[in-house]
């Protein structure tokens, strides 16, 4: 009996957390490989790196970062001297300083990333209507996770036959309804990366992608090396623990 | 049992004059229990673990949240990002949330299946139903918290429904929401409300183990412990057995905390909340699914009665059933292992409930079957409803008269194998694996 | 109840007991570890958390400031005072080294690391209050440093404490000099 409920239990929270997201009309992103997946999953370094590079060259324009400070940045890799020239070569808007005026200064470490717009009516003003969302929580944000922002950055696809796409729309395969405001944004060597990767679409797809499993996870790392030890040494507590319980409960068996 | 002497000098002036130690010893040291508990008793203190833990995580985030509709979500980041282990302790209050209401389901259907709800357990049993509603209280209100767009359209929804009561329910409304739709005096009174609503738990948590000390926990085989045979103290026998138990809990809990901890929640409480944009597919947090099927289930009105209303009536009627449950089910029998007919039906009532999660996680109109399109989750739904409510209405009534039980053994000291229970076999192996 | 129960659960004599007892000890002592692994992040999680410890350094630009001229920054939640100090200030902070009314006596050059640069932190040592003296027109009190309105401290151009009730003279931060015109504070 005790086998049987706790399967049924597990196939029923399975079953429900799945049956949640099993929403008609989106097409599943196809699992892919990442660095940070897994038991021992970590960022690689040098796709963070190249992944901020396509954020700052091509996404930033239109996406903001609200939720990052340009002094994370050293969890990608970079020294304290790079935070700083990166930061410094941002505007940031400060005050109001003693006659009441608001004034522009370049970045500091400490600063949050700079938005493309003020607010979001700007952008909407700037895009057509459409807004923009902020990219810093867009893994965690949206079912598929990384998988699912991959596979609409190279997703963009002409529109099968007999399938309309308004003026300033454009057909993605794996967008919820196919048709999506954003332009594609990823083009062939769109991006010099500074280490010389060639700058295929897939690459940069791949490289955004983990940059911001990032910014949404900045924890990742650590979550998953804490795990480790606490479920280490969890099991071998509760073997001990059984081995007590076995002792203590002997005498009456 | 004779009062066992303090010797330490401090223990025994505090003991003399507020007997703490006299009481812990009592309570939690020579405790008669009975000797035949299985596993399924570990749940009852596993669920109190959690309940502290639940408060010192939360009070602990509180130091960091902010509750205005400007700075939750952001608050609620930075703790995430950069208050030291801010991410751990977030996890482990969301997660936990989770983790209260499987562990105390499961205490639940272990009350439903040993009979635990029988006389003279009647009050303790409705106690804890007390407790299960002020869970649903308190997590309904802590997951509106973090200002997403789930909280917010969730808190929505489900605070229109009050709207359904005849007459006042207007007026009912706009007072919970402090205004005209749920926005900032929302979030503040339910950030306070959610602070308080621990701590009454705890005083029904006192109450219910009280309760339970005042007649024994019940046991396996459902008939009333004789004496010391029956019996072993608490310590140390069952504070291992809970030790042991909260080993093989935590190892599953933090599986979960530190390798899938957004794995029972929904990505869309990662978007901040936004009034104006509703979400495709507004669904709570998957321990309140069934109730949102039962909600939905009702979709015709009876007479004067709306729909909505109905649904609303039908949800809070699925707790109440179990209010009165004692007076439901008569048999003298307690355990499910002498009742053979009623076993089944125990089993059917937990798929029926799974059946129920599953129908509300779905979209009402879409079909269950992707061939057949005129048999969707509402039908489902309706069906499922329906079962639940005659399981306890009708059934367990009509079981109460017509089952015959089997025959229940002299003692818990005689060897009880597996499900069945036989009479008259020589004292000889133990009862079972413990 | 218990006797026979307890005299059971005692064990089956000697050996079965101490190496049930190590098997005890040993998982209590695992167990207790855990429990304060398990407690630490509990404790630190009031720590100033990471965007606190980011503001928690400044970096001044001292370029712009004139000779004689003071300048006010915050840091840490506090004021700190900047002064680029004239040779007749530094001169006369150094000439006082031994004044007999130093409340709390110490030597200018101990208080700055280059002479022309003095950072203090404003805030008066008596009670919390803010001294006047760095903006153009406020009093400067006897000693032409600073002075408190609250209860009358007044302090040099060391920012040593000379009258008034004040015990301390006004603190020195920590500070690095990153470059001729860049210092570091905290």
């Amino acid at each position: 009996m005790r086998k049987g409920l706790i399967g049924i239990l597990s196939a029923a929270v399975l079953a429900i957390s799945g049956a949640a997201y099993a929403a008609g009309g989106s097409v599943e992103a196809p699992a892919q490989n990442w660095s940070f997946k897994g038991l021992f999953g970590t960022f690689d370094r040098g796709a963070l790196q190249r992944g901020f590079q396509v954020y700052d060259e091509v996404c930033a324009a239109c996406h903001s970062l609200r939720l990052v400070a340009y002094r994370n940045l050293m969890g990608i890799g970079l020294t304290e001297d790079q935070v700083k020239k990166i930061a410094a070569s941002k505007t940031v808007m400060d005050g109001p300083n003693d006659e009441g005026e608001m004034f522009e200064r370049p970045g500091k470490p400490s600063d949050r990333f700079v938005k493309p717009f003020p607010n979001q009516q700007a952008a909407r003003a700037a895009n057509n209507g459409a807004f923009p969302p902020d990219l810093s929580l867009m893994v965690k944000a949206r079912v598929g996770g990384a998988d699912y922002l991959y596979a609409v950055m190279t997703g963009y696809k002409d529109a099968p036959k007999g399938t309309e796409v308004p003026e300033g729309m454009s057909y993605n395969q794996y967008f919820p309804g196919h048709l999506i405001a954003m332009a594609a944004p990823l083009a062939e060597d769109g991006v010099e990366y500074a280490d010389k990767t060639k700058a295929t679409v897939d690459q940069m797809a791949r490289d955004v992608t983990t940059f911001l499993a990032w910014t949404a996870e900045p924890e990742l790392e650590d979550r998953k090396r804490i795990g480790i030890k606490v479920l280490l040494f969890l099991i071998i507590l509760t073997g001990m623990l059984y081995a007590v319980k076995r002792k203590i409960w002997a005498d009456l068996h | 049992m004779s009062k066992p002497e303090i010797t330490n000098p401090i223990m025994k002036w505090v003991d003399d004059r507020l007997p703490v130690f006299t009481f812990m010893n009592h309570e939690l040291h020579e405790y008669p229990t009975p000797k035949n508990l299985n596993y399924w008793w570990n749940f009852g203190s596993l669920a109190g673990i959690i309940l502290v833990m639940m408060i010192v995580t939360g009070i602990v985030l509180a130091m960091h949240y902010t509750p205005h509709v400007n700075y939750a979500f952001e608050s609620v980041e930075r703790i995430m990002r950069d208050v030291n282990y801010g991410w751990l302790i977030r996890y482990v209050h969301m997660n936990g949330a989770s983790a209260f209401f499987i562990v105390v389901y499961i205490h639940i259907f272990r009350g439903l299946y040993y009979g635990s709800y029988k006389a003279p357990r009647e009050l303790l049993w409705m106690l804890g139903v007390v407790i299960l509603l002020c869970m649903m209280a308190t997590a309904f209100l802590g997951y509106v918290l973090p200002w997403g767009q789930m909280s917010f359209w969730g808190a929505t929804v489900i605070t229109n429904l009050f709207s359904a009561i005849p007459l006042v329910g207007e007026p009912i409304v706009t007072w919970l929401w402090g205004g005209f739709s749920v926005d900032n005096p929302t979030l503040n009174r339910f950030f306070s409300l959610h602070y308080l609503l621990p701590f009454v738990i705890v005083g029904v948590v006192v109450l219910h183990v009280v309760a339970l000390h005042t007649h024994g926990s019940n046991n396996p085989v459902g008939i009333d412990t004789k004496g010391d045979d029956d019996q072993i103290p608490f310590h140390p026998y069952y504070t291992v057995k809970d030790l042991f138990g909260l080993g093989v809990f935590f190892v599953v809990f933090f599986w979960f905390v530190f390798y899938a901890p957004n794995y029972l929640g929904h990505p869309d409480n990662y978007v901040p909340a936004d009034p104006l944009q509703t979400p495709p597919h507004i669904v709570p947090e998957w321990y309140f699914l069934p109730f949102y099927a039962i909600l939905r289930s009702i979709t015709f009105d009876i007479w004067f009665l709306e729909a909505k209303l109905l649904g609303v009536i039908a949800m809070f009627a699925s707790i109440a059933v179990l209010f009165i449950l004692p007076w439901l089910d008569r048999s003298p029998v307690r355990s499910a292992r002498y009742r053979p007919l009623y076993r089944q039906f125990f089993w059917i009532l937990i798929i029926d409930c799974i059946i129920l999660g599953i129908v509300g996680a779905n979209s009402p109109d879409d079909p269950v079957f992707s061939g057949a399109a005129w048999f969707q989750y509402i039908h489902l739904g309706i069906i499922s409803t329906a079962y639940y409510f005659f399981h306890f209405l009708i059934l367990l009534p009509l079981l109460s008269i017509f089952e015959t039980p089997k025959p229940l053994p002299a003692s818990i000291n005689e060897p009880v194998l597996g499900g069945g229970g036989s009479s008259a076999r020589p004292a000889g192996k133990p009862m079972e694996k413990a | 109840m218990a006797s026979s129960a307890e005299n059971t659960a005692a064990g089956h004599g000697e050996d079965g007991e101490t190496r049930r007892d190590f098997l005890m000890l040993a998982t209590g002592a695992f167990g207790a570890f855990g429990v304060g692994a398990a407690v630490w992040p509990l404790i630190d999680q009031m720590n100033p958390a990471a965007d606190t410890l980011a503001l928690s350094t400044i970096e001044v630009n001292l370029e712009p400031i004139q000779e004689g001229q003071r300048v006010a920054v915050k840091w840490r939640g506090v004021p700190v005072f900047i002064t680029k100090r004239t040779p007749g200030q530094i001169k006369e902070a150094r000439d006082a080294d031994n004044a007999d009314d130093l409340i709390d006596p110490e030597r200018d050059a101990d208080r700055v690391k280059k002479p022309e640069w003095l950072i203090v932190i404003g805030v008066c040592t008596h009670l919390g209050c803010i001294p006047l003296g760095s903006k153009q027109g406020d009093k400067k009190g006897e000693y032409k440093g600073w002075f408190c309105p609250c209860h009358g401290s007044h302090y040099d151009t060391s920012g040593r404490i000379r009258k008034g009730p004040a015990p301390k003279n006004l603190p020195v931060p920590e500070y690095t000099f990153l470059s001729d015109n860049l210092v570091k504070i905290g």
